[in-house]
């Protein structure tokens, strides 16, 4: 400890942070109602520690907890076209985007990053459910597209983390195209053979899961997290009864095989570390990469 | 021309001339000059009015127009325009899906694969195929037909006309996102040429999953979207009144889409509608398709599925230039 840490670093991040959480505050856990001290709850990464419920996560929150000491690099994103079809509901779409990128401080629902997770270099695309419930629309899928660009580019695992109701109906059919967009995008990186995981958070539905999210050469869910392809609602309403208990939740989806695991808030990082490690750095056998010459013509991609 | 055919709305002032000139063709059959008079000219009227009409469809109009009863499905051009037809069932997994149809069959001489949402015509078969709305199986049906045509070097024909993916407990714990995410994938890894039309209504994820195609068709009157006019309403408006708005706002028309290059061409319907003439409809489209094909067929298997794919990966990137 010395002068500078004791005495400059706080006055700087109160300069760079100015509306800190005051220290008394209280959050009621959405699931079970208990009222959870937010120093614990950070402490926890926002899980609640009467009954494990996975609070949503800011998507700086989410990024700081993946990669190794919460470093990482972010990239700028390509310029899109705002608000594509002129679309006006009972407030213009041009207005509801500037909203929520005042509320959010960012131009859209997705963040893509590079940097290091136990060691590995990977790139993380993550949704920003914050942002008109991280719907996909163009510049979503141009994040997409992007973040599958630069895994390929650094040689690197794509790990993606959808937090999405779905598709930006402001878009109209352009955010329909999304889907056959990135399911494009990250076809790219698995052709390089480079891993291709996907980290599926509440809520992962309609049309972000009926593409890329559902792709990953490996699936995760977090606990409880709501996956699907319908919302609860429109099922409810079509079919007229009540849905099964724990219908849709990430734990549903393990059961009925769609995903590999569910994995802990706590325990993500080190899972994903392992996994982009045992995929990547296949021990001594593994290693003898020249022997992959010899792999059958029909494993060589022979288009582009 | 009307008889028994349902109306639409704004079809009414037609019908009801329409309803004229059967009423004077029933009463003289004798040939009686003046009738005869009469009843061209009435369908002068019907005809201008038709045009009249037609020419200025609003979106909310097109919808209803889209979803006509009378409307060709995918069947009636299967039935009419592929020969040999071998249908073929099921995903090998679970079971079969009536709600999209698939098969081999020979389209003007040549092998195809062709797949189509098919949402029955009357109440038997509309149960049975589910309203059209496909459930896992079919996509994963939709998958391995289309891996199918790749294997044997086979062109694919998709005729895309749903309301969109059944939402149910049964489909979702089958994995009705994963079943689409993969018919997307699959269709845009082949190497053989792949041209979709747009029959009637192309709704969501449920059309995308059989829409991805080197050519993408559309029907004059179709209406493809990323959700209902209903849907989109009740959500954004919070009223179901407001699907009109939603459908002008949405930009669901095969004009609007053209423009926004996410199809490639329009194909024109009779005077009045695909209902009214379904024969020509049914013609019009196999020539477009037949052109489309020819146009595609020439090229090599990788350069089908570069192009296919460089196409979708620029979706959105209109109007930046
Ligand atoms: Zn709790």
């Amino acid at each position: 400890m010395n002068w500078l840490t004791n005495y400059v670093r706080p006055k700087l991040q109160a300069l760079v942070r100015p509306k800190e959480i005051p220290d008394n505050l209280w959050s009621k856990c959405p699931a079970c109602g208990h009222m959870v001290f937010h120093r614990d709850l950070e402490r926890d990464l926002h899980v609640c520690q009467h009954c494990g419920h996975h609070l949503r996560l800011s998507v700086t929150k989410r990024l700081g907890m993946l990669f190794d000491d919460g470093k990482y690099q972010r990239i700028e994103l390509p310029k899109t076209l705002d608000d594509p079809l002129k679309f006006r509901d009972q407030k213009r779409y041009v207005d509801r985007l500037k909203d929520a990128r005042v509320k959010t401080g960012e131009h859209d629902a997705i963040v893509v990053a590079h940097g290091r997770i136990g060691s590995n270099n990977v790139v993380v695309a993550a949704f920003n459910f914050e942002f008109q419930g991280g719907s996909m629309g163009v510049a979503v899928g141009e994040g997409v597209v992007a973040a599958a660009e630069l895994a390929v580019l650094q040689d690197a695992p794509l790990i993606v983390i959808p937090a999405s109701g779905g598709a930006r109906m402001q878009e109209g059919i352009l955010s329909l195209m999304q889907m056959a967009r990135t399911t494009v995008a990250v076809d790219k990186v698995k052709e390089k053979r480079l891993p291709y995981i996907v980290l599926l958070t509440d809520p992962t539905t309609g049309g972000v899961s009926a593409s890329f999210a559902m792709l990953g050469d490996i699936a995760i869910a977090e606990p409880g997290a709501v996956i699907g392809f319908a919302g609860a609602r429109v099922i409810e309403n079509t079919i007229r009864e009540k849905l099964p208990e724990g219908f849709q939740k990430a734990e549903y989806l393990l059961e009925k095989g769609m995903i590999d695991m569910v994995v802990h808030r706590k325990d993500l990082r080190q899972t994903l570390a392992r996994l982009v490690s045992l995929l990547r750095h296949r021990g001594p056998a593994g290693d003898l990469v020249p022997m992959a010459v010899d792999v059958p013509d029909i494993y060589v991609d022979d288009d582009e | 021309m009307s008889g028994g055919m349902h109306v639409l709305d704004f079809e009414k002032p037609i019908a009801e001339i329409e309803g004229k000139i059967e009423e004077l063709r029933r009463l003289t059959d004798t040939g009686d000059v003046n009738v005869a008079d009469e009843v061209g000219r009435l369908q002068v009227k019907v005809d201008r009015l038709l045009r009249s009409t037609y020419a200025k469809l609003t979106p909310w109009q097109k919808t209803q127009v889209a979803r006509h009863p009378d409307r060709p499905h995918a069947l009636d051009y299967i039935n009419a325009l592929i020969e040999d037809f071998t249908p073929l069932a099921g995903d090998r997994c679970f079971g079969e899906d009536q709600a999209i149809v698939g098969g081999l069959g020979r389209f003007r001489g040549s092998s195809v694969v062709i797949l189509g949402n098919e949402q029955g015509n009357d109440t038997q078969s509309r149960l049975a195929r589910n309203f059209g709305m496909a459930k896992p199986e079919g996509y994963r049906k939709a998958k391995r037909l289309m891996e199918m045509a790749n294997h044997f070097g086979i062109p694919v024909i998709t005729l895309v006309d749903t309301k969109g993916a059944y939402p149910g407990v049964d489909a979702e714990a089958r994995g009705q996102a994963e079943a689409i995410a993969r018919s997307i994938e699959a269709a845009l890894n082949l190497r053989v040429p792949m041209v979709t039309a747009i029959i009637g209504e192309g709704g969501s994820g449920g059309a995308i999953a059989l829409a991805a195609g080197n050519t993408v068709l559309m029907l004059e009157h179709a209406i493809y979207s990323v959700i209902s006019p209903e849907g989109c309403a009740s959500i954004l408006w919070r009223s179901s009144d407001a699907a009109k708005d939603a459908a002008t706002a949405l930009k669901l028309t095969a004009q609007d889409l053209l423009a926004l290059k996410v199809i490639d061409q329009i194909v024109p319907e009779p005077l009045g509608g695909a209902h009214r003439n379904r024969e020509q409809t049914i013609r019009t489209l196999s020539m477009a398709l037949d052109a489309a094909l020819g146009e595609l067929t020439p090229n090599e298997g990788g350069v089908l599925r570069a192009k296919r794919r460089e196409k979708f990966l620029d979706m959105g990137r209109v109007g930046l230039e």
